[in-house]
Order: C-alpha cells, then sequence, then structure tokens
C-alpha cells in the first residue's frame, strides 16, 4: 500500500490548460497517474493529452463517473473557488499546488474540508508521488525522472520544503532505500495536511516502515508529531532533519504568537521534543540514509 | 509579512468603530505642534517603528504644550533606535488610565482557524503574566465562515474574569477587532494595552496590525510598499527586486539584504538559492567555509529564465562580493536549464570577474550545466556549474577555492548600458520585456538555429527571416516565456541579431548612484 494516492484513484486535474497544468498534466500521465479528466470553465470539449476538458468539477463528475482526487493548478486568488466548487462535487482530496494563497482563504477551505469529510495539501505544495503508482502535483518535473529519482519501498518521506522532499527521496533511492509515498506538505504557516496529519496515515499505512522528516522552524507541526510518539499514536522509527538552525531563534513576532505557542516553534524547541521522545534527528540530510539503513538493520 | 504602523493600524480600528486616543502622525516638529494644538489637551509623543518596549528607548514621552511638543518631537525625529531611523512619531492625547487589557488575534496552525485570545491584564510582559496568571486569559478559536459573533465574545472577555459594562464594552470591541482583522486580511492583529479610562471608556491604547503578504493585492489602500517580513524599512534595492516580483507572477523571487555596505577586509558573497529549505542548507555550507552572505535570494516555483536573469543582475548590483554561490534542494522538479540561461545572459553582460559556483542539480541539469560551461568559458573569472550528487559543502569548497585563486578580487559594479538596436529593427512584446531581432544581421546567419532553440516553438522563418509564429497579443500573454534560448544561441554561435530586453526599474539609477560612491 501507500498513503493517500495509488495507480487506481481517479484525478482530476483543475486548471489542465494553463501553463503549469498542462505540463503537469503530462507528468502525472506519463507517470501512470489515472487522469480522468480536467477542468477549465469555458473549455469544454478540449483534451490535453487526450484527457476530456470540461467546465466545471461537476460536469466532470457527471461525465466521467467519481472522482476521488482533484489537483489545483490555478492563479492563487481564484484557488479558494476552485477548492470549494471541487468539495461541493464530492471530491474528498484536493492538491492545492498554487503559492501565495491569502490565508484567510485557506482558512475558509480548512473549514469547508472539516465540515464535508474532505482533506487538502498544500497549499505551496510540490504534491506527493507513490513510487511506481501515481504522482500528483509536479513532483519530479518528468515522468523519466520520477521513475529515476524514487523507487518502491519502506520510508514513507514527509517534508515541508518542495526541493527537500525530492533530494531526501533521491538520496534514499541512491542508498538502495526505495519510498512507500513522498509528501511535501506545502510551504505555508496554516496547511491541510500537516505532518501529525501524515504521520498518522503512515501509521495506519502497512508498507511504510519507517518515516523521514524534514522539519522547519515555525508552526507547531513537528511538536505535534513529537506529542504524536508520546501518546503512542506514532509507533514507526522517525528520523527527523529539522532546518533553520542558523535562523535568529526566538524571533516572535507578536505577544499573542508567544502567548499561543510559548517556546514552541523555534529549532531548540523542536529538536529536543523530537529527541526526548525518542526520534532520530540528524544533522545533516545526508545522515538520513545512513541513519536508515542502521535502523532496518 | 507586511506590517502596518501603529497610527495606520488605529486608523483602521477608527474606521471599524473601535475607539482610538485622538490624534495624528507627524513627519517633522512643526507638525507635531500642529497636532498638539489641534487636541489642545496634554499628549504623549509616539516614534513610529516595528519594535516593541519603545518606551525602554526613550521613544515615547509625554508634553503638557505644543512649544514642548515640538521641542521633544525634535528630539525624538532622527533618532537611531536597533535597525531604525525614526523619520514619523505618533502625537495623541494622553489617557487617564484606569486599567489595562489584552486582545490579540493569532494564526493558529493546529487547527486552522483564527485564534483570539484575552487577557485581563495588559501591558508589558503580557506573556510572562499569561505563565504566571493562565487564569487570566482566554482564547477561542473563531469559525471563520461566521466571524466573531457577539456572545461569543462575551464569553471570551467572561472567562478571563471582568463582567458588568467594562465586559460588554470590551466583547464590542472584539467582535470590531475581528472584523478590522478579516477585511483587511490581517494575519495578526494586537491591541496591547487595551485601556479603561477614568470616565469608563474602552480605549485602543496601542495597536499592530500585520497584514497577510499573499492579500496586500487586495489592499492598495494600505499602500504597502514591499509585502515581506522585515524587521526594518526595505532597502532600496530590495524595493527594486520586489518590483519585479510585483508584476511577475511565475515562480517567486525573493531578494533579502544582510548588509548595503560590505566593510573592507570581510569575506562576503552574493547567494542565490532556489527552494525555503535547500537554500537554507546551502547557506549553512557557505557560512561554514567563513564566508559572509550579503544576500539571500530565492528563485523558485519554476521561474522562467527572465526572473533568474533579474535576480542575478539585482545580486550583481552589491560592489565587493567575492563569490557568487547559487544552490538549491539539489533535486529540483524544475527544467534547470531556465535558469541556467537566465544567469548566462546576466554574467555575460557584466562581464562577471568573481568566480561564481552554480549547483544546479536537479531535471535536465546535465542540459543545464552545459549551457553554463558552452556560454561563459571566455569571462574573465571561472564559473561551475554542479549537479545533484555534488553537496552543497563540495560545492562551497569550490567557492572557496576559486575565490583564492581569483586572489580574493572584488565585484565592481557596473553602469548598465541599453543595447543598441536599429531602428528598424523586427521587435514583439513579451510579458516582462520586449524581444528584438535585426533582420539585417540574419542573411550572413547559417543554421538558423534560433527558431529550433525556441523552447515554446514559437518562431518561424520568414523569406529566411525569423519571425512570430502566433500573434503579437499570444505572446505578449505569455506564449513566448521568455526562456531567452533564441538570444544566446544567436549571440554564441550566429550574427548577435536577438536581444531581449527585460528592464527592472530602477535599477540604472541605483547603480550609478553607487558607482558616485
Amino acid at each position: 500500500m501507500s498513503i493517500l494516492v495509488d495507480e487506481k484513484s481517479r484525478v482530476l486535474i483543475q486548471g489542465i490548460t494553463g501553463r503549469e497544468g498542462m505540463t503537469r498534466a503530462q507528468l502525472m500521465k506519463d507517470y501512470g497517474t489515472n487522469i480522468v479528466a480536467g477542468v477549465t470553465p469555458g473549455r469544454a470539449g478540449q483534451d490535453v493529452y487526450g484527457i476530456p476538458v470540461y467546465d466545471s468539477v461537476e460536469e466532470a463528475w457527471e461525465k466521467q463517473g467519481p472522482i476521488d482526487i482533484s489537483v489545483i493548478f490555478i492563479p492563487a486568488a481564484l484557488v479558494k473557488n476552485a477548492a470549494l466548487e471541487a468539495m461541493a462535487a464530492g471530491v474528498k482530496l484536493l492538491v492545492i499546488v498554487p503559492d501565495r494563497i491569502p490565508i484567510y482563504d485557506v482558512l475558509e477551505i480548512a473549514y469547508t474540508a472539516k465540515a464535508k469529510g474532505a482533506r487538502f495539501v498544500g497549499p505551496n505544495t510540490l504534491g506527493l508521488l507513490s513510487p511506481g503508482k501515481a504522482v500528483l502535483g509536479m513532483i519530479g518535473g518528468r515522468a523519466q525522472r520520477a521513475r529515476e529519482w524514487f523507487k518502491p519501498g519502506a520510508i514513507g518521506v514527509t517534508s515541508r520544503s518542495g526541493g527537500m522532499t525530492s533530494a531526501i527521496s533521491y538520496y534514499l533511492t541512491q542508498a538502495g532505500l526505495g519510498q512507500s509515498t513522498i509528501i511535501h506538505v506545502g510551504g505555508d504557516a496554516i496547511v491541510g495536511l500537516s505532518h501529525p496529519e501524515v504521520m498518522e496515515l503512515f501509521e495506519q499505512d502497512d508498507q511504510t516502515k519507517m518515516v523521514a522528516m524534514f522539519g522547519e522552524i515555525g508552526t507547531t507541526q513537528e511538536e505535534r508529531v513529537a506529542d504524536l510518539i508520546e501518546a503512542h499514536k506514532f509507533t514507526k522509527p522517525l528520523i527527523a532533519f529539522v532546518g533553520g538552525k542558523a535562523a535568529k531563534s526566538g524571533t516572535r513576532f507578536s505577544h499573542a504568537g508567544a502567548i499561543v505557542e510559548g517556546t514552541r516553534g523555534s529549532y531548540e524547541t523542536k529538536v529536543k521534543r523530537l529527541r526526548e521522545v525518542g526520534a532520530h534527528v540528524v544533522d545533516s540530510i545526508f545522515d538520513i540514509p545512513k541513519k536508515a539503513k542502521e535502523l532496518l538493520k | 509579512m507586511a506590517r502596518l504602523y501603529e497610527y495606520q493600524s488605529k486608523k483602521l480600528l477608527k474606521e471599524g468603530g473601535v475607539r482610538v486616543p485622538e490624534g495624528s502622525v507627524a513627519f517633522s516638529p512643526q507638525e507635531a505642534r500642529v497636532v498638539a494644538e489641534k487636541i489642545a489637551k496634554p499628549v504623549v509623543l509616539k516614534i513610529q517603528v516595528w519594535l516593541t518596549g519603545r518606551a525602554g528607548l526613550g521613544g515615547i514621552q509625554f508634553a503638557d504644550t505644543p512649544q514642548e511638543v515640538e521641542e521633544k518631537a525634535r528630539h525624538m525625529l532622527g533618532m537611531k533606535v536597533k535597525n531604525y531611523v525614526v523619520d514619523r512619531i505618533l502625537v495623541e492625547e494622553k489617557l487617564k488610565i484606569t486599567s489595562e487589557y489584552f486582545a490579540g488575534l493569532v494564526m493558529d496552525d493546529s487547527r486552522k482557524c483564527p485564534l483570539l485570545i484575552f487577557s485581563s491584564v495588559g501591558g508589558t510582559g503580557v506573556e510572562e503574566i499569561a505563565r504566571q496568571h493562565p487564569e487570566k486569559i482566554s482564547r477561542f478559536a473563531v469559525d471563520v465562515s461566521a466571524g466573531l459573533r457577539e456572545f461569543e465574545a462575551r464569553n471570551l472577555v467572561r472567562k478571563a474574569g471582568l463582567s458588568g459594562n467594562v465586559m460588554l464594552q470590551l466583547a464590542e470591541l472584539l467582535a470590531k477587532l475581528y472584523k478590522v482583522a478579516r477585511v483587511h486580511d490581517a494575519r495578526s492583529a494586537e491591541i496591547n494595552p487595551l485601556v479603561l479610562t477614568a470616565d469608563n471608556l474602552i480605549y485602543a491604547a496601542d495597536c499592530h496590525l500585520v497584514i497577510d503578504d499573499y492579500a496586500v493585492f487586495r489592499h492598495p489602500e494600505l499602500g504597502i510598499e514591499v509585502a515581506r517580513e522585515f524587521d526594518r524599512p526595505p532597502t532600496e534595492l530590495e524595493k527594486i527586486a520586489y518590483k519585479v516580483e510585483e508584476k511577475d507572477y511565475r515562480g517567486t523571487f525573493y531578494f533579502f539584504q544582510m548588509t548595503e555596505r560590505i566593510p573592507e577586509g570581510e569575506k562576503y558573497i552574493g547567494f542565490h538559492g532556489a527552494g525555503g529549505g535547500g537554500s537554507m542548507m546551502s547557506m549553512d555550507a557557505v557560512l561554514d567555509k567563513g564566508f559572509r552572505l550579503a544576500n539571500y535570494c530565492d528563485t523558485s516555483g519554476n521561474p522562467p529564465a527572465s526572473k533568474v536573469y533579474r535576480a542575478a543582475k539585482v545580486i550583481l548590483s552589491q560592489p565587493g562580493i567575492r563569490g557568487y554561490f547559487a544552490s538549491g534542494s539539489g533535486v529540483a522538479s524544475q527544467e534547470q536549464y531556465h535558469s541556467a540561461r537566465g544567469m548566462v545572459k546576466a554574467f555575460r553582460e557584466e562581464n562577471l570577474s568573481i568566480p561564481a559556483v552554480i549547483r544546479l542539480g536537479g531535471n535536465f541539469e546535465e542540459e543545464a550545466i552545459r549551457i553554463l560551461g558552452a556560454y561563459l568559458k571566455d569571462l574573465p573569472a571561472r564559473v561551475e556549474g554542479y549537479g545533484r550528487d555534488d553537496s552543497p559543502e563540495f560545492c562551497a569548497a569550490k567557492l572557496e577555492t576559486l575565490i583564492a585563486e581569483n586572489k580574493n578580487a572584488l565585484h565592481t559594479v557596473k553602469p548598465i548600458v541599453e543595447a543598441e538596436i536599429p531602428n528598424n529593427a523586427y521587435f514583439f512584446d513579451t510579458l516582462t520585456g520586449r524581444l528584438s531581432i535585426d533582420h539585417a544581421r540574419c542573411p550572413a546567419c547559417k543554421t538558423k538555429g534560433c527558431v529550433g532553440a525556441c523552447a515554446p516553438k514559437i518562431l518561424k522563418l520568414e523569406s529566411e527571416k525569423p519571425v512570430l509564429a502566433i500573434s503579437r497579443d499570444d505572446a505578449k500573454k505569455g506564449k513566448c516565456t521568455e526562456c531567452l534560448a533564441c538570444e544566446i544561441f544567436c549571440t554564441y554561435h550566429e550574427q548577435k541579431a536577438i536581444y531581449i530586453e527585460l528592464p527592472i526599474p530602477g535599477l540604472k539609477e541605483y547603480r550609478e548612484k553607487i558607482l558616485k560612491g
């Protein structure tokens, strides 16, 4: 198994006729993702690499049957409506690739997702990929590269940096270690599926024996992962790297932030908390494959 | 994050129905006096900076007469505090405060909603009070679809231990505060202190709003110059860089200066990252070699070559750097030859004389490295390209060696000279520039390689001369992706007939100023 997506997942692309949408449609299709339709309002009847285009998500659903996942490639200012449209039509997983989406728009998407039992990855995400099965978003850039760089295996990868999602996975592959699913949770302060939520999915997944996590300063994601481990809700080995050591620690933008988060969010707190609960925190991402091999023995 | 000054924040609160002290901003002692005369009461003068603890810095002073206001304003304007030179002060009526409270709004990343916090004690050190007296603090996760309802606000204040008329007034204020934050896309909003005066009225005595960078486009009325996270006003070069970003939504270009003036004898380099995670790792690698960074720059999210070109031109507007280090995650999904071409055009125009190490690992890195090698080998300085199997540490060590071999020579900024384009040249506009072809040179061209080099395939031959194969309108709307491949091919292999003008408003004047010293 893998998490969130496999070769059977029925996928829609919103914004399929745009610059990014078109390029990434080709990547996803070539890699083997089961793309059933695309949507660009006003472009119904066209096709992109043989993928039929519809005017709305609802229409795509009517003509092509149920849709599991929508991958969104449209300008930031329009993303909220596109996400709400997909959820209204019944789509339960969104991958929101664009960045610079206003934070209140993200909060409204999150609110609706909760109400409808839907989930979303991103915004500001490179997407996710289950090696040998499917890719959502733009990880790998081209199908051929994605096949070379990522191989099926037992390690789940979750990262707050897009480039490091690929880099960690590639270096694992080079060391002969495959991946179950690799996911870029997104670079923004508020994201749909954050590290702890992804950990819970990896916990349930039989294929995943271990997880590598790229954390960063800011937000409470890594601390909440530590909380999960402490509560025995994540029990597999975790190798973690936290970026941002060189950044000024303890930078605070508001009193309110300090009241809510206390010292959470800093490099020191994240590393300390993760170590306390038994996670393997490494100082360089190049140590991740080494550590993984050691743990697999 | 785009921060607003206190006086701007108060203006928005006032418009939203929140009571604030009477007052106005002043940019000169005379203006301060006029404001004080109008208020005709004892006043407080507050420097307008993005710092907390202003009182301890001498940034908050009281005055009873307009005369006194003018004198104190004269001292305060021009004051240097941390990264700031004070250029504006707020003059407002002095309140007779009987109690202080605190109200704040933040984004809660675990619950994915706005979180409103109220404290029945406020003022300086409110975090500490919160830790010692948790019962005085209450918090509420706001339903973003409905906003903050008044009964929710009343419960919030009640739970912090207040009741009666004060509770009602505060609840009303909190509901208004949330509305103001929401309407203006504030990702944080804070009133501290929130005060009760001797005449039993609630005032926002100080206030800070931070507008969401990504929503600034919805609020031209706020006049935010650079929607970036700064703890000081942006530098001139940062403003120039931001203008590039503002008009071009393809990919991200972020530019931040660590220093505006490189001290003599210090080993500074220009840094050009790609993606946050990889940039951080790469910065660590050069810092470990004892270098310092003149700037932080990030071009990522699949930017066109033109954007990378502009980023390189901005980085190379910093005199005194000894090297150029570009490095990202190492395994980028985007086609790396776009970045390579952007750098080729910039480095050639600059006739680069300091070494550059470019780590372009990722998709088509072989092509990217080949482009750097082929088109930059005749520059005065060495430019070396590396890929995904070369670590940042290895690349940083390479840069160190090259800088030593270059005898630590310093980068000098050159004036920007516009290319001479014949009046009768064929041209078309691109999304952010203009491409011109001097057709008079084309008959000597044997390969017509520009047409084949064009990535989006929008050029064709007409009477053996390259012209647009699509409409001018389509080219301008972005069908010409500004990949720069035609220009580079023509410049290096053929007749130097193609030139793509990619203006960077303000850079020419900036460099002239630097050259004058």
